[in-house]
């Protein structure tokens, strides 16, 4: 069986179709068979990180609707031969996607991958919900700020009480936090909330930080998950979330500020 | 023993009778009127067919509010006692559910004899509905009142409600009686408890205690960080909430229509 995994935040642009994106990206290059799936009908994005947007041919809603077989609607990954997207309607709005349609979907990718990531749009109407409602794992995103973490607050609440686990009795969605554009010398500043305060907030088991990066836009828009570009802090910081996600033991970074650290290693002030 | 709960509505009918003459207005307004309405009732559920223990149970209960239960309607449930098949003298449970102040309106899940006894003393039957059908028919979004269903909410006895895991924020958790949280209660929450409250995490949320007019329930808390508390519907708001008690344990109560805020020492 799949494990199901979505990536939501109830608040929009806080990275999670960057974050799907490196993190299907990651589980493929461990060498799992994953495929990506875009929920945000009407406002895809995630072919274009991907950089598979002129592949698309046909989207999730034309498989709902039965006019298009599921693997004529796969994209293959051009990076990474194990990696698969089901690109989302821009045509369409969020009402095209329905329960059972979605259900049919997951189960039939369920039989041929070993990971499911589900790139949920912004807030908590029907394109949110159904990411959610199959999840096994959720990956909350969160920027550091008090918006951000007041939704992702509330998006726990919904995955603990209407994901079909939760309507089933099953063992819940197991929860992980995804702390993303965190600067710390800006939380040193008192302009950002810091991972304790947001840790205080939402009690969460944290998978990593993100830094705030500038290959993050950079790797948008060449369309490449920003996971491949190994030597930049992002693309280490989610290859790390990858890793503790399989189970391996990796210690958080990102969370000192870096000139302190060398201002320590140095004795100076 | 004994459950009371509202965990039903019932689908009520108001008449209207109004004593107006007959006159051409009568088509609009009719001297008899049918209309549907929703009220929530109390389910007096029982495992007993001892109707001294029951009385002597219901008078312990109608003691802890007897405001509250004053003249109060309350529909009997008797799926449990023809679960275990207890011979009940529902006759006689009537007068004793009386004689407590406690008004029978309905009873649920009766076999056929108790249904037919029930229509004698002219008391309406209602059928059993199955959680399962409620819970679709009704979006869980508009219900009032959410009941806590999960693992993670313990229910200690027929009132008291514990829960263990955090309250997001959006999210309403009700009590008919106390309501005791281990966890935090997130900002944008809303806890409600006909009896005390108790919260061992952070308090962000809105706490609202003695919800039915208790005035002597009281909110119990670590950490006092809330946007808003109340007791029997005196209630204050964050900004009115002095420097010196936030961020502590505290208690809080009503004197003379007053909110205090109390350390607990």
């Amino acid at each position: 069986m799949a494990r199901i995994i979505v990536v939501t935040s109830g608040k929009g642009g806080v990275g999670k179709t960057t974050t799907s994106a490196a993190i299907s990206m990651g589980l493929a290059k461990k060498g799992h068979k994953t495929v990506v799936i875009d929920f945000d009908v009407g406002l895809r994005n995630l072919d274009l990180i991907m950089g598979c947007e002129r592949r698309v041919v046909y989207d999730i809603i034309n498989v709902i609707n039965g006019e298009a077989a599921l693997n004529q609607a796969l994209i293959r990954d051009k990076n990474c031969n194990l990696l698969s997207i089901l690109p989302a309607s821009q045509t369409r709005n969020k009402d095209a996607l329905t329960q059972d349609g979605v259900e049919k979907i997951l189960e039939e990718l369920s039989k041929e991958f070993k990971y499911i990531v589900c790139d949920s749009p912004a807030g908590i109407e029907t394109g949110a919900h159904l990411a959610m409602y199959f999840a096994d794992d959720a990956f909350v995103v969160t920027n550091p700020e008090v918006s951000s973490v007041r939704d992702s607050d509330r998006m726990l609440g919904i995955l603990a009480s209407k994901s079909r686990r939760a309507e089933r009795g099953e063992e819940p969605i197991k929860e992980y936090l995804l702390l993303s554009r965190y600067s710390p010398e800006r939380v040193k500043s008192g302009e950002m909330l810091s991972l304790n305060d947001v840790q205080e907030i939402l009690s969460l088991h944290l998978l990593g930080v993100i830094p705030e990066s500038k290959s993050v836009l950079t790797s948008s828009n060449a369309g490449t998950p920003v996971i491949l570009d190994e030597k930049s802090d992002a693309g280490q910081a989610y290859a790390d979330i990858v890793a503790r996600y399989l189970g391996e033991n990796k210690p958080q970074r990102f969370i000192e500020d870096k000139t302190g650290f060398f201002r320590k290693l140095f004795g100076g002030r | 023993m004994i459950f009371i709960g509202s965990g039903v509505r019932i689908q009520g009918i108001t008449i209207n009778l109004l004593n107006q003459p007959m006159t051409i207005n009568s088509h609009s307004f009719p001297a008899v009127e049918f209309k549907s309405s929703t009220f929530s009732v109390p389910v007096l559920s029982l495992a007993s067919n001892d109707l001294i223990l029951i009385e002597q149970l219901l008078n312990d209960k109608v003691k802890l509010a007897p405001e509250f239960f004053r003249h109060s309607p309350v529909v009997v449930d008797l799926s449990e006692v023809n679960k275990k098949q207890l011979i009940l003298d529902f006759e006689n449970l009537v007068t004793v559910i009386r004689r407590t102040g406690l008004f029978v309106i309905g009873i649920r899940s009766g076999n056929d004899a108790q249904q037919a006894q029930a229509i004698e003393l002219s008391i309406p039957i209602n059928t059993a509905p199955t959680s399962e059908s409620r819970e679709t028919k009704t979006d869980s979004q508009t219900k009032p009142i959410t009941a806590p269903t999960d693992d993670d909410f313990i229910v200690n006895d027929s009132t008291t409600v514990t829960i263990t895991k955090p309250i997001r924020s959006g999210q309403r958790i009700y009590s008919h009686g106390d309501l005791i949280i281990l966890a935090q209660v997130g900002a944008g929450a809303e806890i409600l408890a006909e009896g005390n409250i108790h919260v061992y995490g952070s308090l962000r949320g809105r706490a609202l205690a003695g919800v039915q007019g208790n005035t002597e329930a009281r909110i119990f808390c670590s950490d006092l960080q809330a946007e808003l508390i109340s007791i029997a519907g005196n209630y204050k708001i964050s900004d009115d909430i002095h420097g010196a008690v936030a961020n502590t344990p505290v208690q809080i109560y009503l004197q003379k229509n007053t909110l205090v805020v109390k350390p607990i020492i």
